[in-house]
């Protein structure tokens, strides 16, 4: 290739630029406010001062008045991690049935499963073909025994946002509590954790152009999960170590900057999403949009194009400079097939082609036009040689399973 | 993550497509990922004269089938057959470990496609006739080697047809192979 194209970024799923302004905002707390927090002297006390700031920025992004409610973490992944174990732990003596939605993200999933390990019960509760959680559905896998459940606020696979009020008022009715992540939806959509009724909620600096190392969990008054990290006094002994000053501030100033633009970023970013998904249908044929047509994400794009893998597709599409995610089992290192898509009804064949585009708020109309022209051909080729486009052509079924070759290989 | 070589073979993938008239059909599938890859031959004179391929897969996947088809165009049945998994890895200057598996796909497709091959010849020829188990031409059932693609050709000990390298028992007549009973005595 002569010339490289020019990048276009929609995988802001996976990682966002930090915002000047957060970084600007960190650059003293890795210098001259390079203090403990918890110091008593003179270098402690700017970090503590700033630290305190940032917790009411980050609180006030969530409709969130009290700072006394968010723990800072260093992931969304240990956010979750403290709400779903640390709050089942604090019930046991309570009831030791939990539930979670079958599309969480493994940082749900895991716990759970060591839950399980624990003596604890786990319902998995299924989702409907657009991955949607219903308030009957849950209650049903509700006993007197459950303790807590746990359901994503939006989905970053498939774009779908839960009707979460609900959920929560169905979890309320049953004396359980709800725990969700709200990775996918916060910088996204607007977020009030008290009109929403959830317990916990958990979310990183990433999902709003702060910076990777810090995240929070909102916790409801009462609601006190058993640490998982033990030893010194910070953030209220529900999560011992030093704090990460530089990000957690960084993570403030973000939160600060998102909640004066999420409306601008939202409409521009359904804007674009909109365009997308309007548009790539009738530019490919056999395309499959995943995910609630309207209770969406802005600015989500999630799609499978039938009878070609993701991998390949992502690769060519890098090709034209595109950065671009897929649910398919080639793209993960686990080499299994997203088990959001499985859960949503698709075949294995069928999530193998699954595409995601997140875009973000700087994600321009000319990026979104370019990768509408580049993608058919693309897809053309990579379908010329598939064997299930053939068989589809030819009449035949293309989801039938052949021979197994590999077994040996799983 | 992959080689030059491996995204030389992505981007440019050769023999890809079909055969109008294939001689034998392979087709093999990932039923735990859902890949699937297509191989169709035809044979001349107990050599392939044309493989083509079709796969849905990742990177690794149709750079395999690429590499595969042209490792075995031009070769004897026999050669094609020896043809391994880690062959075609080591052709494409290494796979990622957790991309090994692909490379499974590739040389199975093509030998199912040849073994497809094999058994329609089988059908083809009157009973009683001795064909060499590789390319399929006639043999004489006292020579010890096929004429046409020179591999070596052992006679069951029950009907006397020749039996492929690796058979533990005669295709035609189900007895065990000689060693196998020697090694049971």
């Amino acid at each position: 290739m002569d010339r490289k194209p020019p990048a276009a970024y929609f995988d802001h799923a996976a990682a966002a630029p930090l915002l000047p302004e957060a970084l600007e905002a960190m650059r003293p707390f890795f210098t001259d406010h390079f203090g403990n927090p918890q110091s008593i002297h003179r270098f402690g006390i700017e970090p503590a001062r700033a630290l305190e700031e940032a917790r009411a920025r980050v609180a006030s992004l969530i409709g969130e008045s009290s700072t006394a409610r968010i723990v800072f973490t260093a992931s969304a992944t240990e956010s979750n991690n403290l709400a779903v174990k640390g709050i089942a732990r604090s019930l046991a003596a309570k009831g030791n049935h939990i539930v979670v939605s079958a599309v969480e993200h493994a940082s749900v999933m895991s716990p759970a499963r060591t839950l399980e390990r624990e003596g604890f019960e786990v319902t998995e509760v299924r989702v409907d073909k657009y991955g949607t959680v219903h308030p009957g559905e849950l209650e049903k896998s509700f006993h007197p025994g459950t303790v807590l459940a746990a359901v994503q606020h939006a989905s970053n696979e498939i774009g779908t946002v839960q009707p979460l009020a609900e959920l929560a008022a169905a979890c309320r009715r049953h004396g359980v509590l709800l725990h969700s992540d709200g990775t996918a939806a916060v910088g996204r959509i607007p977020v009030d954790v008290g009109a929403l009724g959830v317990d916990s909620y958990a979310f990183p600096a990433q999902s709003f152009y702060g910076p990777k190392g810090a995240a929070a969990l909102w916790l409801r008054s009462g609601v006190r999960p058993r640490s998982l990290v033990e030893g010194g006094i910070q953030e209220k002994g529900r999560r011992a170590g030093t704090e990460n000053v530089p990000a957690i501030v960084g993570m403030g100033r973000a939160a600060e900057i998102a909640a004066l633009n999420l409306a601008a970023w939202s409409a521009h970013m359904a804007r674009l999403g909109g365009r997308l998904l309007a548009a790539l249908p009738e530019r490919v044929e056999h395309i499959i949009l995943t995910g609630h047509p309207e209770h969406r994400l802005p600015g989500h794009v999630s799609l499978c194009v039938e009878f070609v893998e993701g991998e390949s597709m992502l690769l060519f599409l890098e090709d034209e400079g595109f950065a671009v995610a897929s649910g398919s089992a080639c793209t993960s290192k686990t080499l299994k097939a997203s088990p959001v898509l499985l859960a949503i009804g698709l075949p294995h064949s069928v999530a193998q082609s699954s595409l995601m585009l997140t875009l973000g708020k700087d994600t321009t109309e000319a990026e979104v036009d370019r990768f509408l022209e580049k993608l058919p051909p693309i897809v053309e080729r990579l379908r010329s040689m598939s064997p299930l486009y053939a068989k589809y052509q030819r009449g035949e079924d293309p989801y039938a399973t052949p021979e197994s070759s590999c077994e040996g290989g799983h | 993550m992959y080689s030059e070589k491996v995204m030389e073979h992505f981007r440019n993938p050769r023999n890809v497509g079909e055969i109008p008239d294939p001689d034998g059909i392979g087709e093999v599938g990932n039923p735990v990922c859902g890949d699937m890859m297509t191989f169709q031959v035809k044979v001349r004179d107990g050599r392939l004269a044309d493989v083509k391929f079709k796969t849905f897969g990742c990177g690794a996947a149709i750079a395999v089938s690429s590499m595969v088809s042209e490792m075995a165009l031009g070769k004897t049945i026999e050669e094609a057959l020896r043809i391994t998994n880690a062959d075609v890895a080591k052709e494409l200057g290494g796979l990622p470990p957790n991309k090994l598996h692909c490379s499974n796909l590739g040389a199975d497709a093509l030998h199912k496609a040849i073994e497809d091959y094999l058994a329609r010849e089988r059908q083809k020829r009157p009973a009683g006739e001795c064909r060499c188990p590789y390319c399929a031409e006639p043999v004489h059932p006292a020579e010890k080697f096929c004429q046409p693609c020179g591999v070596t050709v052992d006679n069951c000990r029950k009907c006397g047809k020749p039996l492929p390298r690796d058979a533990f028992e005669c295709p035609e007549c189900g007895a065990a192979r000689a060693e196998e009973e020697e090694k049971e005595d």
